[in-house]
């Protein structure tokens, strides 16, 4: 009893005292429960993929390789010509099947290249080799013929957010908030990884020629916060790594403020975050980067959670890269009959979607199939003037003001209410108590209005 | 803002994001203060007798329907089950005496729903509190029954007098507060009856305790902020603590917050959403605002309470407090302001 009260007093210090980034916020539900405890599991090689020929932030990748053409596993099928991109890799040994269109979960469709696998194929193996003699040209190029793109759901090119102006970085911030309800992915490969993830924290050390690396990770995570702490402790030799438990406040994980509350810079408006010295990096795409550099192994597959109460076993599953969502979803068993809405990625950031019939790509960090009781069917009513969402808003914006606006149609006067620093958390109209598509209507005022 | 279309059985809802959204609902938070209206109804009925049950539910009830017909004749759905027409006849009913005439409660009703609320827009649209236009209406209307249906309140005891239904800020104002304190006998029992609640005043706003109970409760939901309500009590009590005596720094604070309309309307109308600023910086002032003009009223006006004028005068100030006082940006571009 006296050893559980003083424990809760301490837990309380530290809730307190945790990092966190300062202005607005929100506490939803988080619904983790569902996955965190489920090990990473690997799911059998599906007979057929599509790989998208732009899962990435930039041009569309050319095909390089023609019907019928035969193809193994990490051969790069699809590059960009010029411009900003990251080139594709067949996830699976086999035969071109088709070159055409696939359903894109925010884009309709997207150009794409379609895999028969051949069942026959040995399954490719890949060797380590030690890094620490490479150039930073030699690692920049292996991360770039790997095609790894921000696995956090931007999909930036990775080898060209490691190249940043000369001298201007000092900080590297690894992002282990997963704020997102009910996703678990990088909760995971903390826990079953953290050796792989300090060393490929090591390696974008070394490419940007730098020391201080943290690691910003939620307090829900006490497991993860564990497994790395002993890891950047037993192999950080050399450098100065860190791991921050963060205070669990949703958006923690979005790249301002994270930065915020990791090193208390403020990344200005329209700014990126090497303004402030600093380079943000995803649990994944560190992992793929580690990757990449020891084993030469290109982005061929993803962990992604599947969960929500729609669907009959929710897993943290290995995927190769362009397996269609329908066969993910037979492999586990369907779905319930209360399924109501599919969302990819996090609820609060994610996109529903009509049809299934869409692959998994370098930047799908989760499918949610949600029933009825899991998502919100409000009708949206005027607005109140609570203010709830002035004090939600993590940027110090107006989304009423906004919405008002917009619904009166004066779109390009919404600008005074900085729409444009707006980057779509939802808090504001998570918030709203007249559930109003805040939004949406700030998506809408975008399109419009001029920056 | 929703579709749904078919996947084999099911049919899926497709909007735009967040997913999910807090189980508070505008419902919600209207029914949660009704609740928290109640046990003041039940406090009034208990020391005024059964006609103020009757006069709370003639104003709930004219205010309902009245939501209902404007809400018809305006061509606008009709809302009057979220619970915001209910609060409003119940606080219409509170900041009236106890003895005023049935009828009273009906015209203020469809002053405060139809001219004040639907006329300017309906929920969330209008710039003054509806049930304190609608006793500022009764009051320029029916002087005579606003301001002497008092009714001296059960289990009080005090001396019988002419005074003896006159509220507390009658007596201090026109006799001081020696006068009050003689009538009542001694400060600490003013005191434990005003908090309590036993004292003449208008329907519901007698009883500190529970309409503080009822605040607070809303604060700790996080349906209100506790910006306006420390800031208009706090600024009532200093002020009037300066002013208030027959000599600087004599006033009695405590009483002064006791008394009149300070409690209900510090949590209950002030902070009411649509007519009052939107952010903590423009709150604060706000409140403030209504604290000093409440004191100037009471003090210098022709009336012994100022919370109603001083609230409505505020409201007039709300829009340019939320252009003045907006969020702090989290780093706007340069050039622009915070």
């Amino acid at each position: 009893m006296y050893i559980a009260s003083i424990n809760f007093g301490w837990n309380l210090l530290m809730e307190k005292t945790l990092r966190t980034f300062k202005k607005g916020g929100i506490h939803p539900p988080e619904r983790k429960e569902y996955t965190e405890d489920l090990p990473i599991e690997e799911m059998p090689l599906p007979s057929e993929v599509d790989i998208l020929l732009l899962q990435h932030f930039g041009a569309t990748c050319k095909a390089l390789v023609k019907k019928k053409d035969e193809v193994q596993e990490g051969d790069i099928i699809g590059d960009v010509e010029k411009g900003l991109g990251a080139c594709v890799h067949a996830s699976v040994t086999g035969t071109v099947k088709a070159i055409g269109e696939s359903v894109h979960p925010l884009m309709v469709s997207v150009p794409s290249i379609t895999i028969e696998r051949d069942p026959e194929a040995e399954e490719k193996q890949y060797k380590s080799v030690d890094w620490h003699g490479l150039s930073k040209e030699e690692l920049l190029n292996r991360i770039k013929r790997a095609g790894i793109v921000g696995m956090g759901g931007a999909g930036f090119p990775t080898h060209v957010k490691l190249s940043p102006p000369e001298g201007k970085v000092d900080t590297l911030i690894i992002n282990g908030a997963e704020c997102e309800p009910y996703l678990t992915v990088d909760h995971r490969l903390m826990v079953e990884h953290p050796k792989e993830i300090v060393e490929g924290i090591k390696i974008i050390l070394t490419i940007l020629g730098i020391k201080k690396g943290y690691v910003g990770i939620e307090a829900n995570k006490p497991d993860a916060i564990e497994e790395m702490s002993r890891a950047v402790k037993e192999n950080s030799k050399g450098f100065d790594i860190s791991v921050v438990p963060l205070k669990v406040k949703y958006p923690q994980g979005s790249e301002k403020q994270l930065i915020e509350a990791v090193t208390g810079r403020k990344v200005p408006a329209f700014g990126l975050p090497f303004d402030v010295g600093v380079i943000v990096q995803n649990i994944g795409t560190t992992k793929a980067i580690y990757e990449s550099v020891v084993f030469n192994k290109p982005v061929v597959d993803k962990v992604v959670t599947f969960s929500g109460k729609g669907i009959v076993r929710p897993a943290n599953l290995k995927v190769r890269i362009g397996t269609r969502v329908k066969d993910i979803v037979d492999y586990l068993g369907g779905t319930t009959p209360e399924l109501r809405k599919v969302v990819v990625g996090g609820p609060m950031m994610g996109f529903a979607v009509s049809t299934l019939d869409f692959p998994i790509t370098k930047t799908t960090s989760g499918v949610l199939f949600l029933t009825e009781e899991e998502i919100d069917l409000y009708e949206y009513k005027p607005c109140i003037r609570c203010g709830f969402c002035l004090e939600a808003c993590p940027m110090g914006l107006q989304p009423n003001e906004i919405g008002i606006y917009v619904e009166a149609g004066k779109l390009e006067e919404t600008t005074q209410f900085g729409v444009f620093e707006c980057f779509e958390c939802g808090c504001c109209a998570y918030v709203c108590p007249s559930k109003r598509p805040l939004v949406q209507f700030i998506r809408i005022a975008k399109m419009k209005a001029k920056r | 803002m929703e579709k749904t279309t078919t996947f084999e059985n099911h049919l899926l809802t497709v909007s735009v994001s967040p997913h999910i959204k807090s189980p508070v609902t505008v419902e919600k938070i209207m029914w949660t203060v009704v609740a928290c209206l109640i046990p003041p109804l039940i406090m009034a009925t208990a020391i005024f007798g059964i006609r103020v049950l009757i006069i709370t539910l003639i104003s709930v009830i004219s205010c309902v329907l009245t939501e209902a017909i404007s809400e018809k004749a305006l061509g606008r759905p009709i809302t009057i089950k979220d619970g915001s027409a209910v609060i409003t006849g119940i606080l219409l009913a509170y900041v009236i005496p106890p003895g005023v005439p049935y009828y009273l409660p009906i015209l203020g009703a469809v002053m405060a729903i139809f001219v004040t609320k639907h006329l300017f827009g309906g929920l969330g649209a209008n710039i003054f509190n509806p049930a304190l236009i609608g006793r500022a209406f009764l009051m320029a209307t029916f002087p005579v029954a606003m301001t002497s249906a008092w009714i001296v309140p059960k289990y009080l005891k005090h001396s019988a007098d002419a005074l003896s239904s006159a509220t507390p800020l009658f007596i201090v104002k026109h006799y001081g507060i020696q006068a009050l304190i003689q009538k009542y006998g001694s400060l600490s029992y003013i005191y434990k009856n005003f908090f309590v609640g036993i004292r003449p005043g208008c329907i519901g706003e007698t009883s500190a305790f529970l309409l503080l109970l009822g605040g607070l409760y809303l604060i700790y939901k996080g349906y209100i902020k506790w910006y306006i309500p420390v800031s208009m009590i706090g600024t009532i009590a200093f002020l009037t603590w300066i002013f208030g005596g027959e000599h600087l720094f004599e006033g009695n604070p405590l009483v002064a917050i006791l008394s009149g309309g300070v409690m209900l309307g510090a949590f209950f109308m002030a902070t009411d959403y649509a007519t009052s600023p939107n952010y903590k910086t423009g709150q604060l002032i706000y409140g403030a605002g209504i604290g000093a003009l409440t004191v100037l009223i009471r003090l210098k006006g022709g009336y012994p309470e100022g919370v109603c004028y001083a609230i409505l005068l505020m409201n007039g100030f709300t829009p340019a407090l939320d252009s003045w006082f907006k969020p702090e940006r989290f780093a706007p571009p340069k050039g622009e302001k915070k």
